[in-house]
């Protein structure tokens, strides 16, 4: 499963991941980024666009093994 | 001859092919006063850092060095060329100081509040929060016009790459989402070839040349201008899809944009999406015909391309440098003070190559992690059509890698374009065994 | 940040250290996790939860998972490639044993460790009534299980929502009401929301944001009482203004409170403050001596800030947490030559209301505060903090990109009000006092205070008196005999 998270801290809302994955990340009125922490696997590669074109890099992206999210979630693997 | 400044030597077309050493001389002092006044910046820390900060405008009106021009400035090229370039790259700017004509700044001269606005409404219709899909939805007929323009090239054992394939894909993506009819194309691409002429001044020519090349410049701004204008009263009347008629018709909070905004929003998507976009495919493909074995991995990995793109925007950037910001204030920088109403020139392109920033800086590495590159810039000018830019590129690219048969370079180096600012080749002629279906 | 240092070999890894312990397994303690691994370290963790989740992350539940966009099951935080970490989720630590150098559990075993990393953080303060606090309808909201309650709740369209405590939490939920259009009365004890986090001034302009958007908020009231019905429903609320309320939903949002309890025998130097450490986050037991091996992040820290007058601070961030997990899990691997001081920032973002809130420094550390750029008409704006005379934090609003440009300004201790000129701010910059209650007065929701120079400072006036005044049901201005 498909897992993301932002550090908005560092996001200053440049939107680059909204153009890239308009159905993943938002924009909440003006400035305020919002989005899906648990995309669909369909979408992985805008999801991976939308990490890439960040400006600021504020985007982490992984992979979490479904069972093992019940407990924890004690293994993940990348693409 | 008098000895050039490094930051002249950048400008000389000479070095054209390669500035990167003398970006790299350059980084030696992050800050460095020009005999003209202006500050020349090249290390990354300082860039991102004067980028954020709130005494620094794009609006040149502001300059004090340029109302009490220091003597012998009049005949200093370098100022000259200064004032004129726009930062196409970063949200592109129709304003041309110093000839004659009146054309509206565009946002990317402005400073906020003005600057905050017009940009919230040219993004409106355009992207996030209204239009978030509109960049994403354009993929499959980016992918099929990537691939047009490849069939043209069947049968061919040599191609020119900018001609042939870098040039048409921005430039009839952005006059589709403009809504310029096809039939008209071809005279928009005269205007802003010219345009950019003007802009491009060699700083070898003559004084008169120049002069009369910025004449020329500004008689086309005002044809540009006249088209605009009546292209967007057919958009009035008879509103589509497309951007200008969203322009128009489609405000959100900030109310309906001025006709002089749309003017020059117009004219300015219209010039960046003629000049930046083409040079980020060229110098994508020179790079990778420069580097076989990354070349032949995106063949195999085609997401590879995604972090790619990105990398090359830091490598091989088609805006080099951001000549147009003022000092608003006394800033103190790197143990330089910028003296308030100096201009301040940005060395992107340097920065992107900072080893203090980046590890192993001079070397393509498109598997690079924390790539922060300034390729389009940072802060509030940040890149307005970066998304459109990066999705042509990654398709065009992986388009290309995917059909071409043993692409090679017919030779290196190609003829670059006059420009510093917006660097690129001119024309990169490559050979060719086949094209795959 | 720079790529350069990216890259650590195992070599710079402590070899004596097999065996690392996290209690607490949430947002530091999966931050910790991670960089341990990320700093070449190959022993075993071992993560103990007592909530039944994997990590989880806090910030969308006052956000997108109350407004339905995102499922409360869907905020698990990623985790990178081979963290390989033994997960005791479910299961409280309820005692640390240091002279053995081990965990006690619920279910009575022990865990020992090289290392100890506590990462306990907080839980919502409850409501102090236990009989009313039991109504069906009055709500909290802290962990992922709250946050899908509080949603069923308001899904249901009740016909009025109470939101006690007008901090960051509180007014969160109240912008999420008005944006499903529920009606929401919020009561703050203080004069403005937000008071403890951003002062008065910044406080009066989230009070105006409030109401324009709907919200029926009374300031300098309190809630004397909850009343149900015979069927145990929560019915009415009595507030300190006289009028009676009648609500079905009620949000106690009185802020947070340390998870210390556990560390009861344990001699390390914690109160109702948190616990403190030095800045390479080491714990201080009761003695203020620094510990060997037990190192402290996230919302159950007290650390010492350079910048903030050699004060620890105790803050409520989510980048605090991630940040100074980081910090001790290279200290925890690492031989004390090469340890890293923790010197980041506080800063934080919240949406509500249309806007994006975003500070950078300690806002509760000022004196004054000036608008530096933009209109609080257009509600666009920059406000810088100053304390004696020079900047010490910022807030933005609708204008995050200016945030790094303050970072800069702060660090570097530059005088306030700054000399800026920024084309969209007024000729002359005019500070107002910032506003923020005196030292030692408990407002519901601080957020980021500080807490006093060294690990064995007492709190401020621990008195009868102030007991009374921190009960949330005491209306203001309240004068014990
Ligand atoms: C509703 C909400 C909204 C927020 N919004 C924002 C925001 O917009 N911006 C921002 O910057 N911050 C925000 N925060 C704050 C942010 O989420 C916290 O700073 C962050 O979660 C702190 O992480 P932590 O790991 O230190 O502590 P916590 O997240 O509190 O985690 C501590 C964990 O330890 C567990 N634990 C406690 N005691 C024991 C024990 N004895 N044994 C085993 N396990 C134990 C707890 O159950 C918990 O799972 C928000 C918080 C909440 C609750
Ligand atoms: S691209 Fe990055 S900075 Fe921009 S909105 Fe998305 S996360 Fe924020």
């Amino acid at each position: 499963m498909l897992r993301i998270v932002v550090d908005l801290n560092r996001c200053e809302s440049y939107a680059q991941c909204v153009f890239a994955a308009p159905t993943v990340f938002w924009m909440k009125d003006e400035e305020s980024l919002e989005y899906d922490y648990a995309p669909d696997d369909s979408l992985l590669v805008q999801v991976e666009r939308a990490a890439a074109a960040c400006p600021v890099q504020a985007i982490s992206i992984c992979w979490l093994d479904e069972q093992l999210e019940q407990q924890g979630g004690n293994h993940s693997e990348q693409q | 001859m008098i000895q050039q400044s490094l930051y002249e030597q950048v400008l000389d077309y000479a070095n054209r092919a390669n500035p990167y050493p003398l970006y790299a001389q350059l980084r030696q002092t992050p800050v460095t006063r020009q005999t003209d006044g202006s500050y020349v910046v090249s290390t990354y820390r300082e860039i991102v850092s004067l980028l954020h900060d709130p005494r620094i405008g794009s609006d040149f009106r502001k300059r004090s060095v340029h109302d009490r021009p220091p003597a012998g400035l009049s005949t200093n090229k370098e100022q000259a060329f200064k004032s004129q370039v726009p930062e196409v790259g970063t949200e592109a700017s129709a304003s041309n100081e110093g000839s004659e004509t009146e054309v509206v700044p565009s946002f990317i001269g402005l400073d906020p509040p003005e600057h905050d606005r017009i940009r919230r409404q040219a993004t409106w219709p355009f992207g996030p929060p209204h239009k978030p899909g509109r960049v994403a939805d354009m993929e499959s007929e980016l992918i099929c016009l990537a691939n047009r323009q490849i069939d043209t090239m069947k049968g061919k054992s040599s191609i020119d790459i900018v001609e042939d394939f870098a040039y048409p894909i921005p430039v009839t993506m952005i006059s589709k989402l403009l809504g310029v009819p096809p039939e008209d194309q071809a005279r928009l691409h005269a205007l802003s070839e010219a345009i950019i002429e003007g802009i491009d001044l060699d700083p070898q020519k003559s004084q008169e040349e120049r002069k009369r090349r910025q004449e020329q410049s500004g008689q086309t701004f005002k044809d540009l201008e006249q088209y605009m204008e009546a292209l967007i009263e057919r958009h009035r009347k008879h509103p589509g899809s497309d951007l200008l008629s969203g322009l128009i018709t489609d405000y959100g909070p900030d109310g309906p944009m001025a006709q002089p905004d749309i003017v020059s929003t117009a004219s300015l998507l219209l010039i960046a999406g003629h000049e930046t976009t083409v040079n980020l495919i060229t110098n994508g493909m020179l790079t990778l015909l420069r580097h076989p074995d990354v070349l032949e991995r995106l063949r195999r990995e085609p997401n590879l391309v995604i972090r790619l793109v990105e990398e090359l925007l830091r490598y091989e950037p088609p805006v080099q440098i951001l000549p147009n910001r003022v000092a608003l204030a006394d800033i103190t920088i790197a143990g330089t003070i910028i003296q308030k109403g100096s201009p301040v020139i940005l060395l992107l392109a340097s920065g992107s190559r900072d080893p203090a920033r980046f590890h192993d800086p001079d070397k393509f590495d498109p598997d690079r992690r924390d790539n922060m590159h300034l390729g389009f810039g940072c802060g509030i000018h940040y890149c307005y059509g970066a998304p459109l830019a990066r999705l042509e590129t990654q398709i065009a690219l992986t388009e290309l890698v995917r059909r071409l048969e043993n692409p090679r370079l017919a030779y290196d180096q190609p003829p670059y374009r006059q420009s510093a600012t917006l660097r690129g080749p001119r024309h990169l002629i490559i050979e060719i065994d086949g094209v795959k279906d | 940040m720079s790529s350069n240092n990216a890259e650590k070999t195992s070599s710079s890894v402590q070899r004596s250290v097999q065996r690392i312990v996290i209690v607490g397994a949430s947002l530091a303690g999966l931050s910790a996790a991670e960089s341990l691994r990320s700093e070449g370290f190959a022993g075993t963790i071992t993560v103990i939860g007592d909530e039944p989740h994997a990590p989880y992350d806090r910030p969308p539940l006052s956000k997108t998972v109350l407004t339905g966009w995102l499922q409360a099951e869907h905020t698990t935080l990623p985790q990178s490639v081979d963290l390989q970490a033994e997960w005791l989720l479910g299961m409280p630590a309820i005692g640390l044993d240091l002279g053995n150098r081990e965990v006690e559990l619920a279910d009575g075993r022990r865990v020992g460790f090289d290392r100890l990393l506590i990462s306990t953080g907080t839980h919502a303060r409850t409501w102090p009534d236990l009989a009313q606090a039991a109504l069906d309808g009055v709500c909290l909201l802290h962990t992922r299980d709250d946050a899908a309650r509080l949603r069923a709740r308001l899904a249901a369209r009740p016909k009025r929502v109470l939101v006690i405590g007008g901090g960051f939490t509180g007014s969160e939920v109240a912008s999420v009401c008005r944006e499903l259009g529920l009606a929401v009365t919020v009561t703050e004890r203080s004069a403005t929301p937000l008071i403890g986090a951003l002062g008065a001034a910044a406080g009066a302009f989230a009070g105006q944001l409030q109401r324009a958007h709907g919200v029926d908020l009374r300031c300098n009231v309190t809630v004397m009482s909850l009343e149900g019905d015979e069927s145990g429903r929560l019915r009415c609320a009595y507030l300190s203004d006289g009028d009676i309320l009648d609500i079905d939903v009620a949000v106690v949002a009185l802020g947070a409170v340390r998870n210390v309890e556990w560390l009861r025998d344990s001699g390390l130097a914690f109160d109702s403050r948190g616990l403190a450490c030095d800045a390479a986050c080491r714990a201080f037991d009761i003695n203020g001596i620094v510990t060997d091996g037990i190192f402290v992040a996230g919302d159950v820290a007290r650390w010492p800030h350079p910048l903030y007058g050699g004060e620890l601070l105790a803050v409520e961030h989510w980048g605090n947490a991630v940040e100074q997990a980081r910090t001790a899990a290279h200290n925890m691997v690492s031989v004390p030559a090469d340890f890293r001081a923790y010197k980041s920032l506080p800063a934080f973002w919240s949406r509500q209301f249309g806007v994006n809130l975003k500070t950078i420094g300690l806002p509760s550390f000022a004196d004054e505060v000036v608008l530096t750029q933009g209109s609080v008409l257009e509600r666009r704006l920059v406000a810088a903090y100053g304390y004696k005379g020079r900047i010490v934090a910022a807030l933005t609003v609708n204008m995050a990109r200016w945030l790094p440009a303050y970072k800069a300004m702060i660090e570097a201790r530059v005088p306030f009000p700054p000399v800026l000129h920024s084309p969209d701010s007024s000729a002359e910059l005019r500070p107002v006092p910032a506003g923020f209650p005196p030292h030692g007065q408990t407002t519901h929701s601080a957020n980021a205070i500080k807490t006093g120079t060294g690990p064995s400072t007492p709190p401020p006036e621990e008195s009868s008196t102030s007991d009374k005044v921190k009960d949330p049901r005491v209306p203001p201005g309240f004068q014990p005999k």
